[in-house]
């Protein structure tokens, strides 16, 4: 928080702060579902960087761990709803791992609010984008992820 | 080859006619199935009419997006042979062996050449409308159908010749060089005059351009000025002497040819000759050349200095002249022969006057009027006097009376046999002359001439009257008696005709005819051998264009003497066998002034020779060319040719007939629009704000006409308030299409939606009857339009559509439901056209034979969907009536299972397997990545600064190329990405477009024709996921694409090949429910050769059906059912478990193990089979409304059904109410077949009760498509229909025994109450019992409704996104039987593909372990929810399965050491995706 302090008193207002999103979203439900957001032209802040998994099952909290460490100042992990998963319960394992990984986060002083799981199914282009556009909203409120400047000290 | 019953061997090949979704998707069924399909289509590529939309409803996709990957797909798949450009002339012998006469058009562009790179547009000048856009934009003569298209290759529109040119003696091109002017390119319009007229600039005056006379602008206003138009460009052409440079010739040829005579046909054969390397000696009588041009016409028509340099330049081509030199005088045929000449052409002309044979012809003041012009052309000018008298009305006779008056006569005076009307002279030239003060009398002819002293002092005429018309068509002048008179004059001009001078002639030896012309055939070939004739000589007097013609006809022939081809040349003008294009139809003129060649004062110019008719300035004669209306599609300008690099245009092609041998044909020829110009009271046509929904459809695509943006046609401004005015052509008795066109109250909610995507504020109203969103998830779709939206729907037609004059707004009246007449004002109004099958597609199915019915359609029997009249030949899509998209799918694939039965045994006989080159190892090479960015037309590169992210890339590790690509989908960027990737040695290829859930396939398998493995390839959207999300912000935009390309690239670098493993398909299939689908199913599975498993959990076949008595066509079900259950029964491949359940079900696509339990003893059964069929039906839904259930007189339609088909109606006054339960926010959808059911019984009681009286309460008739007939069936036998509100639903009270009904009337606001014996309600459909149990057994997705979802909508009817399972019947969603049983048959055909195939190729994304860190922990075995992994008992290591693996990736997560991975998705993968996107 006090990196936060820092840059308002440096006259940055955190309006002016662009957060960096990584998302890993899975192959059948969320990623469809981005998709959708964009064949129905739905609009959204650009703030968000996509990779594709197969599953949210796949998702390792390494990558979550890795992608804060990097400097993501948010990172949204997208699966199927509640027993639509394509790999039967893949999603689930994510919603756990996720939960997991916030409160690791929360350890280490590096917020874990900055990582979200969301389900998303593949007609959910309007939920994903208004995802985007609440995690945004939230992040700027948190602050950019302390990392980024904590490397370059 | 197998043999078929009747001895003749079957054809594993299929005909599809019609390549839009339909054919393609019978084409790929087919092909994948293992038979040749030969895939036909009139039009120039693939697609059909969803290649021009936009969106498809109800889920708002794009169409091309999601047609693309098929058109490619089609395009290069082994076994589908594409005919674009083809029709299906004839189709002789039988079922299973076919023979097809095709016929394929002219393309004049060979397809295998064309790259498609697009040269040869900028230099074609024509500009045609565009069908494509709804001729809303333009495209060139020579086109590509649309961007994606396939084949990706240009052709060129012909129509026919165009009127001008036709009409030209000379052949002269006048389209084509109207073209090039008003496309400003002066110098290759003159080049296009030069290829026949070397007198442009004299036929730019003189000229009496029959052109003009033809051209069809002439029926919209006025002709084109052609004449001033050549002029134009030739005057440009002598102000720019450096341009003048012929059009290189193709030929060069040897020989000597003497021209007797200079004037314009000597001239043109001279120069014809010498063009092409002849040498030529032109002999000339006079002491000038230009023959009648200079000493026939006077110089106020052709001044000198035109004339001679036009001749200069002719003679500049190396034309050797003899002045003064006479035949028969100065030289003969024989001395010419003799000097060498091997052919010689006579050219003399007709230079002697006819004399009248009237007394006192030999006085002095006696003039002849080609000797007159003569002598005074020559500088001779004879001495006339102050009253001279012009006898005859040709064009000689006005030349000679207007040189007089410029001679200093004081008055002329033309004297005419007959009347204006008949004078041959030019109508300009009249004119002129009338405005320089010549006189004119008519009806009068010279009888004497009386002289004193030797001179003319007196013309004595006699009047005449017209008799009956004679030889010339013109009526006979009649001499009346009595009636002579006499005028005073000084000198008198006979022009009464020339000849030529025959005894010169008949001396060298040339037959001459009475009328003393040069006898001579139609190439110009004389009684002498060598010698060649042509021009006046051998015609009487003519015009400068006819002797141009002879001079281009003769030089032909003398061509093709030297070429050494003999015999008779068929020297015809060039266009005479050609058609004439007809009036473009296309073309909505705007009517514009023709330009006015400006005009010297006649008073100053009948005192001296200068040119009376000045020329068009450059600018004007450009604007001029404007009003050409483009007759003949291209002009043959042939610009084309030389810009094509690779030499693909060939404008000589001809149309070319093909046989072919085919087992079975599919019509799938699709539908048209209705014309709305037939609806002259809405105005299209007239106004230019009243467009149709395809035209709507067009503004609305990115790739449209305006990119997307919606305008006004008028002004171009944005609209703010639009009226769609629903059913135009559509449930219309009066001169529109009976049936309900199926589709128009969609798409129409479509584009009211989009459009109010695209303008801010848009206010969109729709005027309509009925709403008929019946299909899965259209009510939801339409409730969105109105309440998310804002879409105003008025339920009224609109009467007239009128325009306001200055605002060109449109004023809409209409009457309310309830009769008032109100008037609305819009700024745009789209009409929701109809749709109707395809014409060509009815004519061709006629000259095969196949009945139609009055409308055209192909109308199957209604349990028989997909059979003709014609055995072999089945009928798909809209043919048969009007449809949508994923029914028009359904049925394609469900006929292609109909074909694939009949050719059951040559199956796999013709179709050829893939070949793809060896794969190269990539082993040990650094990474070397090309990246390829796709610009998607505008899609992409509109937001996305493309060039930027090209930029970009270039710049990233182990990137060694990288481009952008307009559409990378397209046929010729996959050919360039093989190019690059054999170019650059890539071994790593990154495609930044779309999304790669529908196109990834597709560049991996590009990749794969490369020589590299296809796991090679990595994709990443910056479509969907970056230019349309994000158009407001392109900076942001691109820098997220450039993010996205990073991360990509970073993938790719890491990514390894996988090599290639296949497992077996169980080629048997398990069909779940034995009702009306799954019955159709398993036979048509069975028909094909496959084993099938039918499982059916009540103890008889026939599910729902049994309970439909009739169907609304008044087919009997019941027959098709017990006919169903006997052949199901009998047949050796069904094997039938009835009173079965799937209890639990392992395994996937190609493997299942299945367990059912059942029969009488709860019998536990297990097993195996590749493909599994959902086609467990639906029930009638439960409903307690309206005292159901509570009083016996209220029924259901199904249980009222039962009463009929027993014969016991309880009393006959019967009401009726619809959408019980159904589209209500508890039940949102629309049961689709409640209405047909309502009024297929209401018209059997009608019909079967005459003194019962039916009441229909309904929100909206939906009696969709061919079911609109029987809907107007019941409204004429009196079946009353009353429309309420779903906030005011008609009252039921219970009345003693009887019920009484209350509701209101909307059509007069009143309240009624009516008595009813029967109250029968539609309660709709709901999803079976067991539909979620099933669902979580096969892991299969319901929708929001509990049906089963599809895996797409649109193009996947009947799959589901799992590979393997296939769906079908009511569990999809209601239908009616006849669609339960297409649907079934679509299903069995896609289960057929896959159970045909044998072997399938395993996924490339399964785990695999790396032994070495695996410590054997088992933590992934338990992880792995399809039990893929073990541990091995020898190794002690975790072991994949990989036939099981489905890649979900669970187990890389489970393992601590990073032992277990996941091809394609390795850890390390993706953290480096991970660190490029914050880098």
């Amino acid at each position: 928080m006090d990196w936060v302090a820092v840059e308002r008193e440096e006259g940055q207002s955190p309006g002016d702060f662009e957060p960096r999103i990584v998302a890993l979203l899975c192959n059948w439900c969320s990623y469809t579902g981005a998709d959708l957001a964009g064949t129905s032209r739905i609009q959204y802040p650009p703030n968000i960087r996509v990779i594709r998994v197969m599953c949210s099952g796949s998702v390792d909290p390494m990558y979550i761990l890795k992608a804060i460490l990097e400097g993501a100042d948010g990172v949204l992990i997208g699966g199927c709803h509640a027993g639509d998963c394509h790999y039967i319960n893949g999603n689930y394992k994510a919603r756990r791992r996720v939960a997991i990984a916030r409160r690791v986060l929360d350890q280490l002083g590096l917020d874990g609010r900055r990582v979200w799981f969301r389900f998303i199914s593949a007609s959910e282009g309007r939920l994903f984008a208004e995802t985007v556009r609440e995690m945004v909203a939230q992040l700027k409120e948190i602050g950019p992820n302390p990392m980024r400047d904590r490397w370059e000290l | 080859m197998p043999e078929s019953r009747n001895g003749m061997s079957t054809v594993g090949a299929v005909l599809v006619v019609g390549a839009g979704i339909s054919g393609m998707q019978s084409a790929l069924d087919l092909a994948e199935a293992g038979f040749r399909v030969h895939l036909v289509d009139e039009a120039w590529a693939i697609g059909g009419t969803m290649a021009q939309l936009d969106k498809t409803f109800p889920t708002n996709d794009c169409a091309m997006c999601i047609l693309s990957p098929k058109l490619v797909e089609a395009g290069r798949h082994l076994n589908i042979q594409l005919h674009p450009g083809t029709v299906l002339e004839r189709l002789e012998g039988e079922p299973g062996r076919f023979r097809a006469i095709l016929r394929r058009k002219a393309r004049y562009v060979d397809v295998d050449k064309c790259t498609a790179c697009g040269d040869c547009l900028a230099p074609c000048p024509v500009e045609l409308p565009n069908p494509f856009d709804g001729n809303l934009g333009v495209r060139k003569a020579i086109y590509k159908l649309y961007p994606q298209a396939i084949p990706n290759a240009f052709a060129i529109e012909k129509r026919g010749v165009s009127p001008c040119r036709k009409a030209c003696p000379a052949g002269v091109n006048a389209h084509a060089y109207v073209a090039l002017l008003r496309s400003g390119r002066i110098k290759e319009a003159w080049q296009v005059i030069m290829r026949t007229l070397p007198f442009p600039s004299v036929c730019g005056r003189v000229c009496t351009h029959p052109c003009e006379e033809e051209c069809f602008r002439g029926q919209v206003d006025r002709p084109v000025a052609i004449r001033d138009l050549k002029r134009a460009i030739a005057d440009w052409m002598a102000e720019h002497p450096d341009q003048m440079e012929l059009e290189p010739c193709q030929e060069r040829l040897k020989g000597r040819v003497a021209v007797v005579g200079a004037g314009p046909a000597g001239l043109t054969a001279a120069y014809q000759l010498a063009r092409r390397g002849v040498s030529v000696t032109v002999f000339e009588a006079l002491p000038v050349l230009g023959g009648m041009m200079r000493v026939g016409i006077p110089a106020f028509r052709l001044p000198r200095e035109v004339l001679d340099r036009e001749i200069r330049f002719i003679l500049s081509l190396g034309i050797e002249v003899r002045l003064n030199s006479a035949l028969g005088r100065d030289f003969t045929l024989d001395e010419l022969f003799e000097d060498g000449y091997q052919s010689i052409i006579v050219a003399t002309g007709a230079h002697v006057s006819q004399r009248a044979g009237l007394p006192g012809e030999e006085l002095e003041g006696v003039f002849h009027g080609v000797d007159f012009l003569r002598s005074v052309n020559l500088g001779r000018s004879p001495r006339l006097g102050g009253r001279v008298a012009v006898i005859g009305g040709g064009n000689t006779a006005l030349d000679a009376a207007r040189t007089a008056l410029r001679l200093g006569a004081e008055s002329v005076c033309v004297y005419y046999r007959r009347s204006r009307a008949e004078m041959p002279a030019s109508d300009e030239e009249v004119e002129q002359a009338r405005a320089e003060g010549v006189q004119f009398s008519f009806l009068c002819s010279p009888v004497a001439l009386v002289g004193r002293n030797g001179r003319v002092t007196q013309l004595r005429l006699v009047r005449n009257r017209l008799a009956e018309p004679d030889a010339s068509g013109r009526r006979r002048p009649v001499p009346v008696e009595g009636s002579e008179y006499h005028v005073d004059v000084d000198a008198v001009i006979l022009a009464i005709g020339q000849r030529p001078s025959s005894e010169a002639l008949r001396q060298a030896g040339l037959a001459v005819d009475g009328r003393g012309l040069v006898v001579s055939g139609p190439d110009g070939r004389t009684s002498r051998e060598g010698v060649y004739a042509g021009g006046d000589v051998t015609t009487g007097p003519a015009t400068v264009v006819e002797a141009v013609a002879a001079g281009n006809r003769v030089a032909a022939a003398v061509a093709a003497v030297l070429r050494g081809e003999v015999g008779e040349q068929g020297m015809g003008g060039p266009n005479e066998e050609r058609r004439v294009a007809p009036f473009p139809a296309d073309v909505v003129p705007v009517p514009r002034e023709r330009a006015r060649p400006r005009e010297l004062p006649p008073g100053v110019r009948r005192t001296n020779f200068d040119e009376v008719v000045g020329g068009l300035s450059l600018e004007e004669a450009v604007a001029e060319a404007e009003r050409c209306l483009n007759c003949g599609g291209c002009s043959e300008c042939l610009q084309c040719v030389p810009a094509c690099r690779p030499a693909a245009i060939d404008h000589h092609q001809e149309d070319q007939l093909e046989e072919i041998e085919v087992g079975a044909v599919i019509l799938s020829a699709g539908f048209e629009l209705f014309d709305a110009r037939l609806k002259g009271e809405y105005g299209f046509g007239r106004y230019p704000n009243v467009i149709t929904s395809m035209q709507f459809e067009r503004m609305l695509s990115a790739s449209g006409p305006w990119e997307g943006h919606v305008r006004r046609p008028s002004d171009g401004r944005p609209p703010r308030r639009i009226a769609f005015i629903q059913c135009v052509g559509s449930r219309d008795l009066r001169g529109g299409y009976r049936h309900c066109s199926g589709v128009c109250c969609m798409y129409t909610a479509k584009e009211a939606i989009i459009a109010k995507e695209h303008v801010p504020g848009l206010e969109v109203t729709v005027f309509c009857m009925d709403v008929r969103a019946y299909g899965k998830e259209f009510e939801r779709y339409y409730q969105r339009a109105q309440e998310e939206y804002g879409v105003r729907y008025v339920r009224s037609m609109v009467a007239s559509v009128k325009e306001i004059p200055d605002s060109r707004n449109l004023l809409l009246r209409y009457s309310t439901e309830d009769g008032q007449l109100r008037e609305e004002e819009f700024d745009l109004v789209v009409l929701a056209v109809g749709i109707r099958p395809s014409s060509a597609g009815v004519e061709t199915a006629r000259r095969l034979g196949v009945q139609t019915d009055e409308d055209g359609l192909l109308r199957t029997r209604e349990l028989e969907p997909g059979l003709t009249s014609r055995p072999g030949v089945f009928v798909a899509g809209a043919l048969a009536g009007p449809k949508d998209i994923p029914e028009t799918v359904t049925e394609a694939s469900a006929v292609a299972a109909l074909a694939a039965a009949q050719l059951a045994e040559a199956r796999g006989q013709l179709a050829r397997e893939p070949r793809y080159p060896p794969e190269r190892s990539v082993e040990g090479e650094p990474p070397r990545v090309g990246v390829f960015v796709c610009h998607c037309g505008i899609n992409i590169a509109g937001t996305v600064d493309v060039e930027a992210v090209v930029e970009h890339a270039r710049g990233l590790p182990d990137v060694v190329w990288a481009e952008d690509l307009l559409f990378t989908c397209s046929q010729d960027s996959i050919a360039l990405i093989k190019e690059r990737v054999g170019e650059h040695q890539l071994n790593r290829v990154v495609v930044a477009s779309c999304t790669p859930r529908t196109h990834e396939p597709l560049f991996q398998n590009t990749i794969r024709e490369a020589g590299l493995n296809p796991h090679l390839f990595e994709m990443t959207n910056i479509r969907e996921q970056s230019s349309w999300v994000h158009r407001e912000l392109p900076e942001r935009a691109t820098d997220k694409a450039c993010d996205l390309v990073s991360m990509a690239v970073a993938k790719a670098r890491l990514l390894r090949p996988v090599p290639a493993r296949h497992f077996e398909v169980d080629p048997r299939a398990l069909v779940i429910g034995g009702g009306l689908a799954g019955m159709t199913a398993s036979l048509c599975l069975a028909a094909q050769g496959f084993e099938v498993y039918l499982v059916e959990r009540e103890r008889e076949l026939g599910g729902m059906a049994r309970r439909v008595k009739y169907t609304v066509g008044g087919d009997d079900p019941s027959g098709l059912v017990d006919r169903l259950i006997g052949e199901v029964l009998g047949n050796p491949r069904i094997r039938v478990y009835l009173n079965h359940q799937v209890e639990e079900t392992a395994g996937y696509v190609g493997n299942y193990v299945t367990v059912l339990r059942g029969g009488d003893d709860s019998r536990r059964t297990e097993i195996r089979h590749g493909a599994v069929i959902i086609a467990t039906g639906a029930r009638e839904a439960t409903t307690d409304q309206y005292l159901y259930g509570r009083h016996p007189r209220v029924v259901t339609q199904l249980e009222l059904e039962e009463m009929l088909a027993s014969g016991k109606l309880a009393g006959c006054r019967v009401v009726m109410i619809q959408c019980v339960g159904s589209r209500t926010p508890q039940r949102p959808y629309c049961s689709r077949i409640c209405c047909a059911e309502a009024v297929k019984n209401a018209v059997r009681i009608r019909e079967r009760y005459p003194a019962s009286s039916v009441v229909i309460f309904y929100r909206d008739i939906r009696t969709y498509g061919l079911l609109e007939e029987h809907y107007r069936r019941a409204r004429e036998r009196g079946v009353l229909f009353i429309r309420y509100d779903p906030e005011q639903p008609p009252e039921v009270r219970p009345d003693g025994d009887q019920l009484l009904v209350c509701g209101r009337d909307p059509a007069t606001g009143w309240s009624l109450e009516m008595e009813a014996d029967l109250l029968v309600l539609s309660p709709g459909v709901e999803p079976q019992d067991g539909t979620i149990q099933l669902s979580r057994l096969f892991k299969l997705p319901l929708t929001e409704d509990g049906f089963f979802a599809e895996a797409h909508m649109k193009l996947r009817p009947v799959d589901f996104a799992a590979d393997g399972v296939y769906l079908c019947g009511l569990a999809h969603g209601p239908k009616l039987m006849q669609e339960s049983i297409t649907q079934a048959r679509a299903a069995a055909m896609r289960a057929a593909v896959l159970l045909g195939k044998g072997r399938l190729e395993a996924r490339g994304i399964v785990a695999y372990v790396r032994e070495r860190a695996c410590s054997g922990c088992g933590l992934c075995v338990k992880s792995c929810p399809y039990d893929a992994r073990q541990i091995d008992p020898e190794s002690k290591k975790a072991r994949v399965t990989e036939v099981l693996c489905q890649g979900c990736g669970a187990c890389v997560v489970a393992c601590p050491n990073g032992a277990s991975q996941q091809a394609g998705f390795s850890k390390e993968q993706i953290l480096a995706m991970v660190e490029a996107a914050l880098r």
